[in-house]
């Protein structure tokens, strides 16, 4: 009931798990896809290796969390392995499963269309999908929603990686701008196969007043989580009627309400990434199951049916 | 909020050995959450350059309302903490991790180095709970080793063996746990200390069927389960969530432990 499918790959449900979060090594995505999701996407990584920031990376904050990590991982060459290792559908010489409609997709970024395209290249036969971070809020220099707040940027970064891979690409916006509607359009116009929204927003920050100082290492970070969820709706709905390519939406999600309202506002597919700290990895399961009752309840016979419903 | 900081001052600092310190903070038992053996805290050091890690929490006192981190020198952010005085303030969120299950009468509790920081805290709680216990206290040589006379004050059995036999017997835990085996029987064991000794005790206690429970550090930023730093192969467990505490069948399914860990970048 709840199979269906983004940018022509097929998946057995509707359920991914955002870039970042537990996405750092293929044994804890797969315990991901093993807890119920219908595919996962890996921490962002780029060319070259990254420390990130020092801890303290992580705030708690009223509704979720902001983060600085900065983007930490080991560079492309290395993360070959652990995407080689991943138990999706089209499993390689390594992964050991072959898991029906399940998909692993990389994320990725880069400073220049040069560098996302030299990523992009190498890991093409490893993954089902490509989604393209230009839009982290903490990200060094030149990097991240600096080519993100740019539409002219955000098309010659799409536009480079289009041309050279045959996987599908996502292009994940960033909240932090005047107007996405003109980002998501030249993403689109780029060849972009579809639009991830929203990364986290902000940038934030949180002061302990009895330290007297920011907590975070970097001072400020993304903020995620249940607080964000109006906005990423917002901008959900706003997309579903100017683009062409499917949403993946994402941004606050805890419960089955939470992704319908997403699937209603326009979404095909969701994400799901700080309500973990909350619900554990049980929650892809419990939202699967709820969903299923849900659809049963209202009348739905599919989760197509349901995207954009609120329009 | 769960993972709020308390800023604390420290109220005392024990010095353990020449590059081991234990620091005392208050802790309200009621109100903030009670730490069990084996859990750890996040250490913020916000005085100069910033910086937080993971600390095992050693002493866990409930009559006086203090709890203890023990503190090995080993880098920055270790050296900075044992550069602080008593009434230097400190960021500590936790507890977190799951901690020692008390699962046996005749209990063998063996550390090397600062791994005996969690084992303190558990060994004192097992003796209140009148079970027997024996700890093998391991070092490289006799100035390091740790707590040693604190045991011996809970009315355990304490070996010691130093790498260089300037105290107690001479040559490493592994050897020292396998002549304890000879003449007496354990229903249960707890180990922590770098995870070469830990392997080297995981074979012993495996031969002698002698059921363990193994603390693990891995490189850690949030705690909370989601960044996915402190996973581990092939199973992807979490050690901040599903760790620091992993039983004798769980470490059979951890095919790195004893091989490799990943670093703040993720790199094996
Ligand atoms: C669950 C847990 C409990 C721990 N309990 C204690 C304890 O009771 N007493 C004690 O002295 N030490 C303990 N440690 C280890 C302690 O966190 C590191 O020794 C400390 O972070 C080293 O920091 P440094 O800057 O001084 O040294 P560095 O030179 O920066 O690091 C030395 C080594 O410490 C480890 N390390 C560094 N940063 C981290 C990090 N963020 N998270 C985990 N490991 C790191 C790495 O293996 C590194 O190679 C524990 C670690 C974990 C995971
Ligand atoms: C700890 C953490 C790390 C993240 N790292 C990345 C990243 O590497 N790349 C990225 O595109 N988004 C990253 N994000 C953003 C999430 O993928 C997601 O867009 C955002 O958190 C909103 O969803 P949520 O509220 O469900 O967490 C990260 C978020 C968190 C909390
Ligand atoms: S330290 Fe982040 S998941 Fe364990």
């Amino acid at each position: 009931m709840l199979n269906m499918e983004l940018c022509g790959i097929k998946l057995e449900n509707p359920l991914l798990l955002a870039a970042g979060i537990l996405g750092t090594t293929a044994a804890s995505m797969n315990r991901v896809l093993d807890a119920g999701a219908g595919g996962v996407v890996t921490k962002s990584f780029s060319k070259e290796p990254n420390k990130g920031y020092n801890n303290p990376t992580i705030a708690e904050v009223e509704g979720g969390i902001i983060n600085a990590v900065g983007l930490s991982s080991p560079g492309v060459e290395l993360f070959k392995e652990e995407l080689s290792l991943i138990n999706r559908e089209r499993k390689t010489e390594k992964s050991g499963k072959n898991n029906p409609n399940k998909i692993a997709i990389a994320s990725i970024y880069g400073s220049t269309p040069d560098e996302f395209n030299y990523v992009a290249s190498k890991i093409g036969d490893l993954i089902d999908m490509i989604e393209l971070n230009i839009s982290c809020p903490h990200a060094m220099v030149g990097y991240g929603s600096a080519i993100g707040q740019c539409p002219d940027n955000t098309f010659d970064v799409v536009n480079a990686v289009k041309n050279n891979v045959s996987v599908p690409v996502l292009t994940k916006l960033t909240p932090n701008v005047t107007d996405i509607k003109e980002i998501a359009l030249s993403a689109q116009e780029a060849g972009s196969d579809g639009i991830t929204v929203i990364n986290s927003l902000g940038p934030g920050m949180k002061i302990d007043i009895n330290a007297g100082v920011p907590i975070l290492k970097n001072k400020f970070g993304g903020l995620s989580g249940p607080a964000i969820k109006p906005i990423a709706i917002k901008y959900v709905y706003d997309l579903y009627e100017d683009l062409d390519i499917p949403i993946v939406g994402v941004g606050g999600i805890r419960t089955f309400e939470d992704v319908v309202e997403f699937l209603y506002a326009g979404s095909s597919a969701v994400q799901i990434g700080t309500a973990i700290m909350y619900e554990g990895l049980e929650i892809f399961s419990q939202i699967n199951h709820n969903l299923i009752k849900f659809m049963e309840d209202k009348g739905f016979k599919s989760i197509d049916e349901m995207v954009g419903y609120a329009h | 909020m769960k993972n709020e900081y308390k800023i604390l001052e420290i109220k005392d600092i024990i010095i353990n050995t020449q590059t081991i310190k234990t620091f005392i903070f208050d802790w309200k038992m009621e109100k903030d959450e009670i730490p069990n053996p084996g859990q750890f805290m996040m250490i913020w050091n916000f005085n100069g350059e910033s910086d937080e890690k993971p600390m095992s929490v050693s002493k866990i006192d409930l009559d006086n309302e203090e709890i203890g981190i023990t503190v090995k020198n080993i880098g920055e952010f270790t050296n900075n903490l044992h550069s602080l005085k008593i009434g230097d303030e400190l960021g500590i969120r936790g507890p977190y991790g799951n901690h020692f299950k008390l699962n046996g009468d005749n209990i063998i509790a063996i550390g090397g180095g600062v791994g005996m920081a969690p084992l303190r805290s558990f060994v004192e709680h097992a003796k209140s709970e009148n079970k027997n216990v024996d700890v093998v206290v391991a070092s490289v040589t006799q100035c390091e080793l740790l707590f040693e006379e604190d045991f011996k004050k809970l009315g355990v059995n304490v070996f010691t063996s130093t790498d260089d036999g300037t105290c107690g017997y001479k040559g490493f835990a592994t050897h020292r746990t396998i002549d304890l085996l000879k003449s007496r029987n354990y229903d249960m064991a707890i180990v922590c200390g770098p995870e070469i000794m830990m392997k080297g005790i995981f074979n012993i206690l495996e031969d002698n069927n002698i059921p363990g429970q193994y603390s693990m550090e891995r490189y850690m930023k949030c705690a909370i389960g989601i960044c996915g730093q402190c996973c581990v192969d092939n199973t992807g467990w979490r050690v901040c969530i599903e760790g620091p505490i992993f039983s004798s069948e769980e470490i059979k399914q951890i095919t790195e432990f004893g091989n490799y860990h990943r670093n703040g970048a993720g790199i094996k």
